[in-house]
């Protein structure tokens, strides 16, 4: 008993192909926010180690001794602004326009640039300061919550510049727009894990 | 015939299992000398006969099912499309759902009662041990006598017995089994036991968490006695030329060793405190562990 | 310029290693010389290592998983007879720095590489077959998952034979798994291979709740899929949870160890009672996924060979999915013991009770659904028969095990290690070895011999049984686990009934690979010829026996449950008088490229060889980025070819027939 069986789909062939080309697009999205959930628990149990330590201090150093919160307002600016302009690459995109999506692309990249240099700057401040992974639980906490989502904004450049490479040779094609599509739901997830931890961390921390 | 191999196969193996369980009296969880030990023991026999009401049938239908509805019976009622019953299903999910409940309220009693945070209940005042796991021995601190020993345990019968529990290094779990259950042992974190003896008598403690190499070897005597031996004993120990001070003779049993013999010391006051602070920062108002009464108490 | 790797890391001065070495390093040449003699290489590259075809990678993750039984097997022997020596002042033959390896590595194998292979192997064989698709949802991701999980068990595997394995049980808590008091990289070695085939797992999870979700036959909804199929869908929702806390868990412990963090340190205000709390947060997870596909293969095998529907589907259904969900909270039995508090321990014990409820609804199922059947006593049968009655017996120790109070007395006893192996093998093994037998004819042609089978089987249950019961009674005389002598001499003649029961199991795993052998030397009798040799039930059995690469010529509908059961009885309509070109993805090398990387990767990392673990990171992530340029992964398979094979396979029916 082989698939001879069933129904007779044949004449309807063609039709399912083209759905069969949206719809492979629609599982990899679909697909990509399956895996960002999973992210999604990684950074929830990066939280809950943080918040078990979150008074470890050891007798060192303290967040409120040193945590700057000017510097996080304006990486956090930063980062939110570059959210606006990956939308705005995502409009491009749905209008068809290589050119707009390109340039969004830039200045998404460069706000991101911007983020993580703030942060690379605080992390060296933090060390210079006393303040290293090494010297309490809360610190290695610390550093690591904030520095896997500072790995991922990382990851997430390197892609966007594959992602402009790629529109800017082969233009805005089924694979680069569904590409772009799992891009855009990663960048956004990153900015909504920062509002988490500039809440806990830093907002929780420092006041 | 295939049904009659079954068969004998089920007798073998049923006699096998008889003489097996026969073949062991040793059993110090069923033997308990002491009063937690033997509520705990209760707890295994009660939890062990409310479940057998629904292995017992399971393993009765999977025979019975099995048997009468083989392929070759063709007397039995076939009826091939028939999945489904309110009735079945009630039941089901009803009487194990009724024997959980009668369960859960068991354990929410009896893991308040036994929790062993819990002082036990008695007219006679309590005999405070503190117990530090080292790599790979055991060292007992009787601060109101003053005196700690490695590898031995005196305590005297019908007392409750409060031990104050941490170790110096990786976990092991604290555990006389003729008494009661363990509790962890943790560096940085102080744990709590409360056991106590029923009568007079020999029992062996051992550490029921792996820490290392020297781990099988961390053995220790415990022995229950009158007071009046309990006293003899810790005169005993008190003439021991050697004094554990924190500083000093403690780091050198800190070091890593195996099957220590039994050794006796006099103990400076505060040197459990001072083993837990090791790793706890008492400035520090709150510290992370063990949820409830443990840490930075001073 | 090597890191910490010297010569000396070979363990030439312990002779069981040595023997080992060599018997590996012959059997390897012999594997290589056959390759190239048979002039296989090519066949190997084109078939098999760059397949994205999902039953290949199935059946790929199966034999490794049964290699690896071979070295969790010898292990368990090696323990029990260490056991079985080592009393009244003899030492055994074991020292405390082997036995303590072995015991690690036991625990780790048969977890990660014996039961989770299998798991995903079973998995891959057959959920796109039942739900009538023709791969899964990323094919590329899922040859990708294969191999990361193949590289990861040989970086394990290179512990035997370079440096040294953990020596701290297969959870591995700190302090003790930190640096200071496991300084060497036995520990590291546990880490990345499990932070490795983690990845894999994570990936797979993922792969199958979309393939799942998206990629099912028209008219298929979810209470019309196969209960396997039911399985498999909470299974990929429980690793989509549970994995990545067992990354995070792994790197916290990386970063302790390599960077001198104070995750789980004592000092500097670490917390070790936080790992353990972690890692069992995805390690009882975990055991759910290991036997919740087990319950899918014992429902598909109840109701195809009692030749009667399945009883109860929906309470089937809802009672998978109420496991899936308590499964999460219930982590905390693991360490009652750690002074939790009261309330905390019996939240956690009265939920752990109420998962016994819908495990206890399936067996009732399953019994309900022999009753008024017409049971056959194939080899599958049996093990189901030998689960229920065994499973339900691990089943209630494990309730037992969750009244805290009961805990205190048998936590890290032998009684509790009784109880997990009750149900890992009642429960799971006896699951997969039904699977593998049951699905078998459908992965390769022909049946597996029933005799051998059944041979295994009782040699298996009855093993079972002499090696667990007395574990059961030693946790009673308050023998703990991981005990390299046995220090009481009461505890003695249990140990020697023990290793028999240990050898009997040994004899069952030996039938089952003289099943394999005997199987292939008979396969033409045993062939399979019309592609339903048992006269089942679901989607898969209306394809060939292998089906065709593509699974389907034509995509069939499941509207009904057992639906292939259903159009056996309706008249199956007629072969298609046409066939549309089918879009199908190619194979690739690339997963098994990545992987490659990620193997020096993962051994650069526990040797300290730091420019070849940065050099290996950046070739992987060069690889997957040159790879994302690449368009030609796919094509189309021609009417002309896909008529020629299904042609072929109704004239090889009609002929038997």
């Amino acid at each position: 008993m082989s698939s001879e069986v069933l129904s007779n789909h044949a004449a309807h062939a063609d039709e399912h192909e083209h759905e069969h080309h949206h719809d492979a697009g629609e599982m990899k999205v679909f697909g990509f926010w399956i895996y960002l959930m999973t992210d999604c628990i990684l950074f929830a149990t990066l939280f809950a180690g943080y918040a078990v330590l979150s008074t470890a201090y050891a007798g060192g150093p303290t967040p409120k001794d040193l945590i700057d919160l000017k510097l996080v307002l304006v990486e956090t600016f930063a980062l939110l602004f570059s959210s606006i302009t990956y939308g705005m690459a995502m409009l491009a995109m749905y209008r068809g326009d290589k050119g707009k999506v390109l340039g969004w692309l830039a200045a998404t990249f460069l706000f991101g640039a911007v983020f993580l240099s703030i942060e690379l700057y605080e992390f060296h401040h933090l060390i210079h300061e006393g303040a290293a992974p090494q010297v309490s639980a809360y610190w290695s906490a610390f550093f690591t919550l904030v520095g896997t989502h500072g790995l991922h904004v990382s990851a997430g450049l390197v892609w966007m510049a594959v992602m402009m490479h790629q529109v800017a040779s082969r233009g805005l094609t089924p694979v680069t727009q569904t590409r772009l599509s799992c891009l855009s739901l990663f960048w956004h997830f990153l900015d909504v894990v920062w509002i988490c931890v500039f809440t806990v961390v830093y907002l929780m921390g420092a006041l | 015939m295939r049904e009659e191999k079954y068969h004998r196969l089920f007798r073998t193996l049923l006699t096998i299992v008889v003489a097996v369980s026969l073949s062991g009296c040793d059993w110090v969880l069923f033997d308990s000398k002491g009063q937690i030990g033997i509520e705990q023991r209760n707890l295994i026999i009660t939890a062990t006969l409310l479940m057998l009401i629904v292995v017992v049938p399971v393993i009765f239908m999977t025979i019975l099912f099995a048997w009468r509805y083989r392929s070759s019976n063709k007397d039995a009622t076939y009826a091939p499309e028939w999945a489904h019953s309110h009735k079945i299903e009630a039941i089901v999910w009803g009487v194990p759902c009724v024997i959980v409940v009668v369960l859960a309220v068991i354990t929410w009693k009896t893991t308040h009662e036994l929790d062993p945070y819990k002082p036990i209940e008695s007219e006679v005042k309590p005999l405070v041990v503190e117990v530090v796991s080292l790599d790979w021995k055991w060292l007992f601190i009787y601060p109101e006598q003053g005196i700690a020993t490695v590898n031995e345990l005196y305590i005297p019968d019908n007392t409750p017995v409060s031990f104050q529990i941490t170790s110096q290094s990786v976990m092991n779990t604290f555990f006389i089994p003729q008494l009661g259950g363990m509790v962890y042992a943790m560096g940085g974190m102080r744990t709590q036991l409360h056991l106590i003896a029923n009568e007079p008598g020999e029992f062996f403690g051992l550490s029921g968490n792996y820490s290392g190499h020297g781990f099988t070897g961390m053995k220790f005597a415990v022995h229950a006695t009158s007071n009046e031996e309990f006293e003899q004993w810790v005169a005993k120990a008190k003439q021991s030329p050697n004094t554990l001070d924190f500083n000093g003779s403690y780091q050198m049993l800190a070091k890593a060793s195996e099957n220590n013999p039994v050794e006796y010391f006099n103990a400076q006051p505060g040197l459990f405190r001072q083993i837990l602070g090791q790793y706890i920062d008492y400035k520090s108002t709150h510290v992370s562990g063990a949820a409830h009464d443990s840490g930075a108490e001073e | 310029m090597f890191g910490k790797l010297t010569l000396d890391a070979i363990p030439l001065h312990e002779p069981i290693l040595v023997v080992t070495m060599i018997a590996v390093a012959l059997g390897g040449f012999g594997l290589v010389a056959a390759l190239t003699y048979f002039k296989k290489w090519g066949y190997l590259w084109t078939e098999w290592l760059t397949s994205v075809d999902h039953k290949k990678i199935g059946v790929m993750y199966i034999l490794v998983a049964l290699v690896m039984l071979l070295r969790g097997f010898a292990d368990a022997i090696m323990m029990r007879t260490q056991q079985a020596l080592a009393h009244g002042g003899s030492e055994g033959y074991l020292p405390p720095h082997h036995y303590d390896q072995i015991f690690t590595a036991h625990g780790t194998i048969m977890i990660f590489f014996v039961a989770m292979p299998m798991v995903i192997g079973l998995m891959n064989i057959v959920t796109p077959l039942q739900i009538g698709a023709r791969d899964v949802a990323f094919p590329f991701l899922n040859s990708l998952s294969f191999w990361l999980f193949a590289i990861s068990m040989v970086l394990m595997n290179m512990s035997l034979f370079i440096g040294e394995f953990a020596m701290t049980g297969w959870v591995a808590y700190p302090p003790l798994s930190g640096i200071e008091y496991s300084p060497g990289v036995g520990v590291d070695y546990y880490i990345w291979a499990l932070q490795i085939s983690g990845i894999g797992t994570l990936l797979t999870g993922v792969n199958f709740f979309v393939t799942i979700i998206k990629m099912r036959a028209p008219g298929m909804g979810l209470m019309k899929m196969p209960i396997f199929t039911w399985t498999i869908l909470c299974t990929s929702v429980i690793i989509c949870g549970a994995f990545p806390i067992l990354t995070v868990t792994l790197a916290m412990l990386t970063l302790d160890r390599y960077l001198d963090f104070h995750f789980f340190t004592n000092e500097a205000g670490g917390n070790p009672m936080m790992y353990v709390n972690l890692i069992w947060a995805w390690g009882h997870p975990e055991v759910y996924i290991l036997i919740l596909p087990a319950f899918g293969v014992f429902s598909e095998v109840t109701a195809v060979f009692a030749r009667k529907r399945l009883f109860g589907y929906a309470s089937m259904v809802w009672a998978t999915v109420a496991i899936t969900v308590l499964s999460f909270v219930v982590w905390l039995h693991h360490f009652f013991t750690m002074g939790s508090g009261a309330s905390v321990n019996a939240f956690f014990g009265i939920a752990t009770m109420i998962i016994a409820i819908p495990t206890g609804v399936k067996i009732f199922t399953w019994l309900f659904t022999m009753y008024r059947g017409r049971l056959e006593f194939t080899t599958p049968i049996l093990w189901t028969l030998g689960f229920i009655i065994t499973f339900s017996i691990g089943g209630m120790t494990g309730v037992l095990l969750a009244v805290p109070g009961a805990d205190f007395l048998l936590h890290n006893s032998l009684f509790l290690i009784a109880h997990f192996h009750n149900v890992i093998i009642g429960g799971a093994v006896f699951g997969y070895l039904a699977g593998i037998t049951y699905w078998f004819p459908k992965a390769f042609g022909f049946r597996l011999h029933e005799g051998w089978g059944k041979a295994s089987f009782w040699c298996w249950i009855i093993g079972f049984y002499l090696a667990f019961m007395p574990l059961y009674i030693l946790g009673f005389m308050g023998m703990t686990r991981r005990l390299n002598q046995v220090t009481n001499p009461e505890w003695v003649p249990m140990t020697y009934v023990a290793v028999c029961g240990a050898a009997l199991i040994g004899i069952g795993i030996l039938c089952t690979l003289i099943q394999f052998v005997v199987s292939v030397i008979k396969r033409k009798e045993l062939a399979d010829v019309t592609g339903d040799p048992w006269d089942a039930r679901t989607l898969e059995w209306s394809t060939s026996s292998p089906p065709p690469f593509y699974n389907f010529a034509v995509t069939p509908r499941g509207n009904r449950i057992d639906e292939f059961h259903e159009m056996k009885r309706d008249g199956l309509p007629p072969a298609p008088t046409k066939y549309a070109p089918i879009h199908m993805p190619k194979n690739t090398g690339v997963g098994l490229i990545m992987s490659m990387g990620a193997l020096v990767f993962g051994f650069a990392l526990i040797w300290h060889i730091w420019w070849l673990a940065g050099l290996s990171f950046v070739g992987i992530f060069a690889v997957l980025i040159y790879n994302s340029y690449n368009t030609d992964v796919d094509y189309y398979v021609q009417p002309d070819e896909i008529e020629r094979i299904e042609k072929a396979h109704i004239q090889a029916k009609a002929k038997q027939a």
